[in-house]
């Protein structure tokens, strides 16, 4: 059961593993996913990469989804866990926003994911990053990795293709970015990931939301920012 | 679209230990007397999240402590590592309970959250009797090595090694709790690697510290954590726990040295003068 998290390898024995089929696999989203604090918001990013296998099933997805107004989750794992994960949040975080009579704040939503990840560890494959923007927090990023538990960070990056980017995000994230800088910096780092990382590709979906609202962008596959202009025709 | 109806028979079919806001974290079961635990004998009114044993994700390594003169001391570094990936680069692992407690985890650090969680209920339902009567770290330590046990008995570890420590009427208390309900005390605790590395270490530094020795004895041994552990870092916390409270401090970074002049020239190159 090849995960997009080549770091763990659970269920060595799921079918597919074996055989000539070997290679058919759950539809798993081998992806690259990050999400940005700036000075007034969020950007979040992710490739469009859903992958059956060695076979792109869909090259064109989406993996940053809406839970609510101003808030999204960029999923990574198994594409069928992270879609049921994400329809449960939403449907509470409308419970609760009608209940509280006003925006969900972001670590709420966070929280509220943790919960669901964490409690169904065993059964789930779902590597996810909840951001977004309200009234009380600003631009909120929070990381809940496979297992649950929840990390709140400036930034964060997930998903197989991440592995090949800690170094460029080390060197070049910065505290208090504008909006266009965060925008470049997400696009560039998914960029590289997605021409390393094999089960990355795509388009580029970016996210940006704020208080002015939510922006959607996508760099299409053909105008990606290429880093290794300089050295590679 | 997606209907209410849908949601919710997929929610069902996860666990019912799922987030529900109908169903209140902290089922009603006074602990009677003593601190069993409250969280492993819940009634069977609200199915619990079955998880069986599981294998840590993102950990924290090991943590250290000693007792001085007048208090304990805890320190541990701030890391949560994914695999071999150091993750999350600024993770406290001493959570402060109460007046007098300090308890570090090392181990799974989604599990440490939900022992932060467990500890936290167990505090703030001690404090809504409003007794003027509060728990002690003996009794914290109790109930965490009593819920780690009765988890292990049903093949459903938190999978952690904790250090409890405190200070309460004159006395310090240090105490070990791990994933499989061992529990003891001791004037020395150390938990995962540092248990090999550390313990020795503070074995020998004594038991008739100042606050400044302890600080020492600890610092040197997340040092040499450092050199020898490869899921160590030197971003470091030190929480000190005496009669006036609890003092956690800001993490800061440790120092190192590889200054020594036999470290220039490691490789063996034959007899050479």
């Amino acid at each position: 059961h090849h995960h997009s998290s080549c770091l763990i390898r659970r269920r060595m024995s799921a079918p597919g593993m074996w055989g000539p089929s070997a290679d058919v696999q759950d539809p798993a989203l081998g992806t690259t996913i990050m999400a940005v604090e700036y000075d007034g918001g969020v950007v979040m990013g992710a490739d469009s990469r859903t992958s059956t296998g060695s076979y792109i099933a869909n090259r064109v997805s989406d993996k940053i989804t809406y839970v609510h107004d101003s808030i999204y989750v960029c999923r990574s794992g198994s594409a069928a866990d992270t879609q049921a994960i994400a329809d449960i949040v939403r449907m509470y975080l409308g419970l609760h926003s009608l209940e509280a009579g006003k925006l969900p704040e972001v670590p709420i939503a966070a929280n509220i994911l943790n919960q669901i990840c964490y409690s169904n560890k065993n059964m789930l494959m779902a590597g996810m990053i909840c951001a977004g923007w309200d009234p009380k927090h600003g631009g909120c990023v929070f990381s809940i990795p496979v297992g649950g538990g929840i990390f709140r960070d400036a930034y964060t990056i997930g998903g197989s293709g991440s592995g090949f980017i800690y170094g460029y995000c080390d060197a070049n994230f910065r505290k208090g970015m504008s909006k266009a800088e965060a925008q470049q910096f997400v696009k560039n780092a998914v960029s590289l990931a997605m021409q390393r990382d094999g089960s990355s590709g795509g388009v580029i979906r970016t996210v940006t939301i704020s208080k002015d609202g939510v922006e959607r962008d996508m760099t299409l596959g053909d105008s990606l920012p290429n880093l290794r202009a300089h050295w590679e025709p | 679209g997606f209907s209410a109806g849908t949601c919710l028979r997929t929610m069902n079919s996860l666990h019912a230990g799922a987030y529900d806001p109908r169903m209140p974290a902290a089922i009603m079961m006074p602990p009677a007397g003593g601190f069993s635990a409250g969280a492993a004998c819940r009634s069977a009114a609200v199915a619990e999240p079955s998880t069986r044993t599981q294998q840590p994700i993102v950990t924290g390594t090991g943590v250290v402590g000693i007792k001085f003169n007048g208090g304990v001391m805890l320190a541990a570094d701030t890391l949560g590592s994914y695999g071999s990936l150091a993750r999350y680069l600024s993770v406290p692992r001493l959570k402060p309970f109460g007046e007098n407690t300090v308890v570090g985890g090392s181990g799974d650090l989604s599990d440490f959250q939900k022992v932060t969680a467990l500890v936290d209920e167990l505090i703030r339902y001690d404090d809504a009797h409003d007794d003027g009567c509060h728990l002690s770290p003996s009794d914290i330590h109790s109930y965490l090595g009593r819920v780690m046990y009765n988890k292990r008995n049903r093949f459903d570890p938190l999978w952690n090694e904790l250090v409890v420590a405190g200070y309460k009427d004159g006395e310090s208390f240090l105490g070990f709790v791990d994933l499989i309900g061992t529990m003891y005390k001791d004037d020395v605790v150390a938990t995962g690697f540092a248990s090999y590395i550390a313990t020795p270490l503070l074995r020998k530094a004594g038991t008739n510290l100042s606050k400044e020795d302890a600080k020492k004895a600890l610092e040197d041994c997340l040092r040499v954590l450092f050199y020898r552990n490869t899921k160590a870092s030197t971003r470091i916390q030190v929480a000190t726990i005496t009669e006036a409270g609890i003092d956690i401090c800001e993490p800061y970074h440790l120092s190192t040295y590889w200054g020594y002049k036999a470290f220039e020239h490691t490789e063996y190159h034959g007899h050479k003068k």
